[in-house]
């Protein structure tokens, strides 16, 4: 058990060590409030790595997964995360089509609502719709990616493996790549690590970098080599394969050559610069086989590992008053 | 129809310094018999024309002052026909005017002229692209020349459409930060000089419903420098809100064009101040919760503004932006001029279209009590002054 970690047994935090009813994003978090969900996250990574992986103290509560946008990994990390803290978990798939248009998104809100669930956790594809639930509805909302607004949790579990990996955050030289403007995942890292005080670079397709960066305190490049220069931590983004044909870069190849990490690449970065993707990766276009299956340099099964302890501890932390957690309820 | 009727003790925004005289529908006429009414601490003005409005909605205008509506041709169907435009003239009558706009192409779709002349005949005031640009810029060149001929003005939305396409912000901090499709503010000075090129080219007429950008207004201000019939307008959001009311997915907040930044929205207070802006219109757009309590992405653009057009233009008065008689240009006298009718002033023999405002009265503005057919307003809780007492519409008092 890490040192922060029975801290907290000793000296449990009560609820202005996290003050939010939602946790729809990373924007609107106070630095150490970010450090308490990561410090409380450190407890789960241990608990996963033991012979039981159970703790019951969500027992009796049921946490709905409503993800009205199609997802693998993130909804099995949820599903687990839940599962493993006892609590009963549903999911719901809602395909975009029909469930995207009118007030059916309220509709379902209300519902989700009228079924008493404890948590209620979703993904939709248009930024800001998690919000638009979470004013609705009586129990906490965990956002797991709204359009390319925010995905709160993968920052989070970004963050855990930076810290667990290089010992800190703060100080830290951070290069996200690929396709920032379509990237959720981008926004909330940009936001998350800037509040821990990494210096934060965006590199990619001039057609992939949403303007006025500057005001969000990173410095962006479109020279790959330039970007990597010298970078502490390599953060991949995926390319989403309709973004592939024509109107915003040529083709994968292109992309590949361009912007692709590879070993030559990765070169440029510090020495022991660790490599990560939120995946699922398209091996050959945003990266090369070689560096992600390099497992000195790949932080990428390890993401997924944190993800679920970072998910246990989201779940956990806003359940807490309707537990009746001393000092939280 | 009515007797004469004089208005005493108002003061009359044209700072002409004598009482109004009303004779059946029309200002002016004989003294003799007339009965008088004291109108001491109020203010005397025209009718507001609000040129280009979504949907005809009597309550909100007779509440914010406003006597006749331009209709945008989008309604559904689109107002491209003779029969339409006819039926869409007379549907407030007495008590509202409404001056329908000609669908510039058939079906607003922007692919083949519509009958123009046809609807001219049936009442049609002048012509409108709707609210889309129309991407084609040989039909744009038809749709000018065409309305040019005829003696009528074009009213056009400048937006490029490949820059926008499924844009619902402008591009910059506050779209960058949400995660929200967004255009480049440029989008609207290529359009704009596209269509003033293409206004000198076939002499035709372009009115600008909505310019959001310094851009936008160098390139209206040169074109009005050389002489050439452009014109533009803009509604209070542009000149009292930026971007950053987008902020927390506000769709209340979510305008076409959208929202800009700091910078422009300056440029477009300077551009009031200095003439270049022509008319201030509501751009009223009702809409319910269906198209609005959505995701930002997923709403409609547009705000129910008709009820408090007046009170903001005010309040611009107020913070020394423009001065009361240059207000009423841009809300009646100039919008009237560009539909070719006579209304919009006070002078004898104009029509008996009058409002009485207090200027001074204080009130909220509030989604959920506006006299409206929807409350969504940017300008939700917002404390103004400026409250309109009676209105008189062809020399009746509605009000």
């Amino acid at each position: 058990m890490s040192a922060a970690a029975s801290h907290l047994d000793r000296y449990p935090a009560g609820a202005a060590a996290f003050p939010h009813r939602h946790l729809t994003g990373i924007a609107g978090l106070q630095p150490h409030e970010i450090a308490f969900l990561l410090d409380e996250a450190e407890q789960w990574v241990d608990l996963n790595r033991s012979a039981t992986k159970h703790d019951g103290r969500l027992a009796g509560l049921t946490v709905i997964n409503a993800f009205f946008e199609a997802s693998t990994r993130t909804l099995l990390s949820f599903e687990i995360a839940g599962k493993r803290l006892g609590a009963d978990t549903v999911a719901m798939h809602g395909s975009t089509s029909s469930v995207k248009k009118g007030e059916t998104l309220i509709d379902t809100a209300v519902t989700l609502n009228a079924m008493r669930a404890d948590a209620i956790v979703i993904r939709h594809a248009s930024s800001g719709a998690v919000g638009l639930i979470a004013d609705k509805v009586d129990c906490p909302v965990i956002n797991a990616g709204d359009g390319r607004h925010e995905h709160p949790t993968q920052a989070l579990l970004d963050a855990l493996t930076i810290r667990r990996r290089k010992g800190r955050v703060e100080g830290l030289t951070v290069a996200i790549c690929g396709d920032v403007l379509h990237s959720r995942v981008a926004r909330s890292n940009i936001l998350a690590l800037t509040s821990l005080a990494a210096r934060v670079r965006v590199v990619g397709p001039p057609t992939l970098l949403p303007p006025a960066l500057d005001r969000m305190h990173v410095e962006a490049f479109t020279d790959m080599d330039r970007g990597l220069e010298g970078a502490d931590v390599v953060m991949m983004l995926r390319l989403q394969s309709e973004r592939m044909a024509g109107g915003l870069i040529p083709s994968p190849r292109e992309y590949h050559a361009l912007w692709g990490l590879t070993p030559e690449r990765l070169a440029r970065a510090a020495p022991d610069a660790l490599v990560m993707h939120p995946g699922p990766m398209n091996r050959g276009v945003e990266i090369a086989s070689s560096v992600a299956d390099d497992p000195t340099r790949s932080a990428i099964t390890e993401q997924v590992e944190m993800g679920v302890a970072v998910r246990m501890a989201c779940l956990d932390v806003l359940t807490r008053r309707r537990r009746g957690t001393p000092g939280w309820a | 129809m009515s007797g004469s009727v004089l208005i005493t003790g108002a003061q009359r925004v044209d700072g002409v310094d004598r009482p109004l005289l009303v004779s059946g529908d029309r200002i002016g006429g004989d003294l003799d018999g007339a009965d008088r009414i004291d109108a001491t601490e109020l203010h005397l003005a025209p009718g507001i024309v609000d040129l280009g409005a979504f949907a005809v909605d009597l309550q909100a205008c007779l509440f914010g002052g406003i006597t006749r509506v331009a209709l945008m041709p989008d309604g559904n169907p689109p107002l491209d026909g003779p029969g339409l435009i006819q039926r869409a003239a007379i549907a407030a009558k007495p008590h509202l005017w409404v001056h329908p706009l000609a669908a510039a192409t058939q079906r607003l779709e922007g692919t083949a002229l519509a009958e123009i002349g046809l609807m001219k005949g049936a009442g049609a005031r002048a012509v409108a692209t709707g609210r889309r640009w129309i991407a084609d810029s040989g039909l744009m060149q038809s749709v000018l020349a065409y309305s040019a001929a005829l003696d009528l003005t074009v009213v056009t939305h400048a937006e490029d459409d490949g820059l926008v396409a499924g844009a619902v912000a402008t591009a910059g901090e506050a779209a960058t930060r949400l995660g929200l499709p967004a255009a480049p503010s440029c989008a609207e000075a290529i359009a704009i000089a596209r269509d003033i090129a293409l206004a000198e080219v076939t002499g035709a007429r372009l009115h600008l419903r909505q310019v959001t950008t310094g851009a936008g207004f160098d390139l209206v201000r040169r074109a009005k420098d050389r002489g050439l019939a452009v014109t533009c307008g803009i509604t209070p959001a542009h000149l009292l809100l930026s971007d950053t009311a987008i902020g927390d997915f506000r769709t209340f907040a979510h305008l076409s064009p959208p929202l800009r930044d700091e910078r422009d929205r300056h440029a477009a207070l300077d551009a009031l101040a200095d003439g270049t802006v022509d008319v201030l219109h509501s751009g009223h757009d009702p809409r319910g919760p269906e198209d609005k309590r959505l995701p930002f992405a997923d709403s409609a653009p547009g705000m129910a503004a008709a009820g408090h057009l007046l009170a903001l233009g005010l309040g611009l008065v107020r913070d020394g932006h423009v001065g009361m008689a240059r207000l009423f240009d841009l809300l009646a006298r100039n919008p009237a001029r560009l539909l070719g009718i006579d209304a919009g002033h006070l002078g004898d023999g104009g029509p008996a279209d009058l409002i009485l405002f207090d200027p001074d009265a204080p009130w909220q503005i509030s989604s959920d009590r506006m006299p409206s057919q929807a409350g969504n307003t940017p300008f939700d809780g917002l404390p103004v002054q400026g409250r309109v007492r009676r209105v008189m519409k062809g020399g009746r008092w509605l009000s």
